[in-house]
């Protein structure tokens, strides 16, 4: 399949990723809501753009505010973020973690149908609104509601430790445990260059020790530690999907730009165990599709924003992408060529356990991340893009390997 | 009768009070954790919260379901399982919820006796008074038929002095917890010389299952704990009186308890510790104390002279810590009480003259937080005390003859007999009261 029409991202913006980590976090106040998260992300992007009257349609990606913040009908915050997008269509989506890039592939569905030149697409979650324990209820609906009950408490670190426990099995605990906090390393070393990240302020000396730390059933899951996970994260995050004629309308130069060149949506039957704990096949499929429709391969790309929950979950997304043989993801990882100086560099501002997880913005940081880096506009956490691998790549994922989003970017010529 | 089958029916006496409430917080989840195994399923597990105050039990049992709310939220993990077979309870909230619902419903607040008539264990947290304590004892072992075990909480009576007062034929044992319970690992545990073989047994298996640390003591008024403290305090009272004929009193307790926590790198001064306790408290203990020490007076007019001014110590009813010798905003110590003008003396208008008096610190000082759970502790305290011995500084010699003086009365309960080893008197120290190291110790050979 070949894309119609030139799409193009611009205007991104991010909020701090807010929890946990950050200096001004206080769970006992009061902190912004979804109205404040919804609007200084929203207007970030207008203001870039030009105003509410250049855009035609808008789109928020939320995964679960009805239970976090009970709220629902999403879509009804942008006539709020600003009264020029009233009466012009709206849609809220959810595909649980996955939900960021849904909304992305919404604005690009919209302009692949001209239906619209320009469209904002919002990412939004707020989950510091509950304890941690509680948290994992409401999380647990990215998978099947019937396993709920022989689940684990903390339900997604359980299916994850799962996974990491079959992959010790298999491919060697001890290896596959010094990658996982290689992992965590990578994260927190970006983190700390991004101003927005949650882990902007880790001053942690030793991360490596932290990263090693003996995972503890009684307390928390078997097989992974408190730093294999993503933390819990209130933000947003937001940009503009737009045509040819869009990118005139707002006039937006496309040095600015990042054109979307390739996707792949794939779905796995959310009742189902994955067939293979040790890979992430639905991924797998993503990426290939994503690759074939932008016709380049894994070796053009320059660098990568994948969806690391959990640090097990970053490595098996190198095997998945194909940088890796499956377990050999654990060496790639090792031998640094995941880290900023590396071949190609992951989750260069933090990703999900460096930067945050708001779950239904991540989707939408991750082509934020990329937007900047192939711009030129990561500041510090500026990598170098080298000219024979000039792609960027997104996967978002939701649920265990359930709904899959990856996107193939290059710089706008 | 079995260890499940005793806790079928208890009652906690005085179960409103500071430790009582603590106590019943522990019973109350221990028993629950009992009836929600299969085995125990068909039982029935009663726990009396006994106590006067109609009022006070009302604000216990508010306490109670907040703190099970607290502690389900810690173990839900193992809660997931116990509740497996629950099929309408999906999330870890509703597995919270029954959870509490489950311990609150074998807890029943009760202002009279009679129904601890009924329990076979009877855990008492009474004000520490021996005649109140003999009274319930008494009342309740005439007019029950299951010759009940009492657990007494008491920290300074000899627990053979109430087993022959209320005549309870060896079925008595002290099982002293440290404020406040829930909390405070340390639990003393003390026989007399009747006490039946099964109590203590039956409260090791306790103490395990609570994941707390026994430390046996013998029979001896005070036991370990206060037979440190109440000796300790007297020291530093009686320094601090010596010293007021340099300076005025008010200057002598600060400096006596500026020595004791920063000089000594305890977790706060010893007259800090007497308002924490309170100072009726302590005068209580001491009083209990006396008669059973023949060799020492523990008595401190001090005690006795603020006790009629009303100044009194204590926390209030949310944990915040009432004036005593010193007064206290926002947790922090911010004057001294002088008995001449009747009144707090602020802090800084004297402080620094204090300070200059007792001379520059040693330069190895840390402060307790610091050390407590630092790996490399004994090593810091060496060079520390190796450096306070050799200091001429008023604070420093204080500080000094202070710590051997905490070694010797530490010593004094071993020859004594009143612990059994030099470990356990080190043990209590470090757990029940948060020292950062044992009094008896080689750091000032």
């Amino acid at each position: 399949m070949k894309l119609r029409k030139k799409i193009y991202m611009v205007a991104g913006y991010n909020t701090i990723s807010m929890g946990t980590g950050r200096k001004e976090f206080n769970p006992k106040k009061e902190r912004p809501g979804l109205e404040e998260y919804m609007k200084e992300a929203g207007q970030a992007v207008l203001k870039q753009i030009g105003g509410a009257a250049n855009v035609d349609e808008c789109v928020v990606g939320n995964f679960i505010a009805a239970r976090f913040n009970r709220q629902a009908n999403m879509a009804g915050f942008f006539p709020f973020v600003d009264e020029g997008l009233k009466y012009k269509p709206c849609t809220r989506v959810e595909g649980a973690c996955g939900t960021g890039a849904l909304a992305l592939m919404n604005g690009i569905k919209s302009v692949l149908a001209e239906t619209a030149e320009v469209v904002l697409v919002v990412g939004i979650e707020v989950q510091n609104t509950v304890k941690a324990i509680y948290g994992a209820d409401i999380l647990a609906a990215a998978g099947w509601s019937k396993e709920r009950k022989d689940g684990h408490a903390y339900f997604f670190p359980g299916k994850f430790s799962d996974r990491a426990g079959h992959y010790y099995e298999k491919f060697g605990k001890e290896k596959t445990r010094k990658a996982m906090a290689k992992w965590f390393v990578n994260a927190m070393e970006n983190a700390r260059l991004c101003s927005t990240a949650q882990e902007f302020h880790n001053t942690s000396k030793d991360l490596e020790a932290l990263g090693m730390m003996e995972p503890n059933g009684r307390s928390f899951v078997d097989n992974l530690n408190v730093f294999d996970c993503s933390k819990v994260s209130d933000g947003a995050s937001a940009l503009a999907i737009v045509s040819e004629e869009g990118l005139k309308r707002c006039g937006i130069d496309k040095k600015d730009a990042i054109e979307v060149i390739g996707f792949g949506q794939t779905e796995n039957d959310i009742t189902k165990p994955p067939a293979d704990h040790t890979k992430l096949d639905t991924t797998a499929a993503a990426v290939k599709k994503a690759l074939e429709m932008a016709n380049i391969t894994k070796e053009q790309i320059g660098t990568v924003e994948c969806h690391d929950c959990f640090t097990i979950a970053g490595i098996m997304a190198t095997e998945a992408i194909g940088f890796a043989e499956h377990g050999k993801g654990i060496d790639f990882v090792l031998a640094g060529n995941t880290s900023r100086t590396g071949e190609v560099p992951f989750n260069t501002t933090g990703g999900l356990i460096g930067w945050g997880h708001p779950t239904g913005a991540t989707g939408v940081h991750q082509a934020v991340t990329i937007l900047e880096q192939l711009t030129g506009k990561a500041g510090d956490a500026q990598i170098n893009i080298k000219p024979n691998r000039p792609y960027g790549l997104t996967i978002n994922m939701g649920g265990d390997d359930k709904t899959l989003v990856s996107i193939v970017y290059k710089k706008a010529e | 009768m079995n260890y499940v089958e005793k806790f079928q029916n208890v009652s906690v006496l005085g179960a409103a009070g500071k430790m009582g409430s603590g106590i019943l917080l522990l019973t109350a989840i221990e028993m629950a954790d009992m009836s929600l195994k299969p085995e125990n399923k068909d039982k029935l597990f009663i726990l009396y919260a006994v106590d006067i105050n109609q009022k006070a039990l009302g604000g216990l049992m508010k306490y109670i379901q907040a703190q099970v709310f607290k502690a389900a939220e810690k173990k839900t993990i193992a809660l997931r399982k116990v509740y497996a077979d629950r099929k309408d309870l999906i999330d870890n909230l509703e597995i919270i919820e029954q959870y509490v619902k489950d311990v609150m419903n074998i807890i029943r607040p009760v202002t009279t006796l009679e129904s601890a008539y009924e329990s076979n264990i009877i855990f008492e947290a009474a004000s520490e008074n021996p005649d109140l304590k003999i009274k319930m004892f008494s009342q309740i072992n005439q007019n029950s038929k299951v010759k009940p075990w009492f657990l007494t909480n008491t920290s300074s009576i000899p627990i053979g002095y109430l087993d022959k007062e209320a005549k309870l034929e060896g079925r008595v044992l002290g099982v002293h917890f440290y404020n406040p319970p829930a909390v405070q690992k340390l639990v003393e545990v003390i026989k007399s010389e009747k006490t039946v073989a099964e109590l203590p047994e039956f409260a090791t298996q306790l103490i395990k299952n609570l994941r707390k640390i026994e430390v046996p003591s013998n029979d001896f008024a005070g036991f370990i704990g206060n037979g440190h403290f109440m000796r300790d305090a007297l020291y530093g009272m009686n320094e601090a009186v010596k010293l007021s004929a340099q300076m005025p009193l008010i200057e002598s307790i600060y400096s006596i308890n500026k020595i004791t926590q920063d000089y000594l790198i305890r977790p706060m001064g010893i007259f800090q510790l007497i308002d924490y306790v309170g100072i009726d408290v302590c005068q209580y203990i001491m009083k209990v104390m006396k008669p059973h020490v023949t060799d020492e007076d523990i008595h401190s007019p001090l005690l006795d002279k603020f006790m009629e001014m009303g100044v009194k110590g204590g926390q209030n009813s949310d944990g915040s810590q009432k004036d005593g010798f010193l007064k206290y905003e926002k947790g922090k110590v911010t004057g001294i009480y002088d008995p001449e003008t009747k009144q707090y003396i602020a802090i800084e208008s004297f402080a620094a003259k204090c300070d200059a008096k007792l001379g520059a610190l040693p330069t190895t000082i840390k402060p307790w937080k610091a050390v407590v759970g630092n790996p490399a502790k004994e090593e810091i305290f060496k060079q520390y005390f190796a450096e306070l011995k050799t200091m001429d500084t008023l604070g420093a010699k204080m500080a000094t003859l202070y710590a051997i003086r905490s070694k010797a009365i530490g010593q004094k309960l071993v020859s004594d007999k009143v612990a059994f080893n030099e470990k356990d008197v080190n043990t209590v120290l470090l757990t029940g009261f948060f020292h950062a190291y044992g009094p008896i110790n080689d750091y000032l050979n």
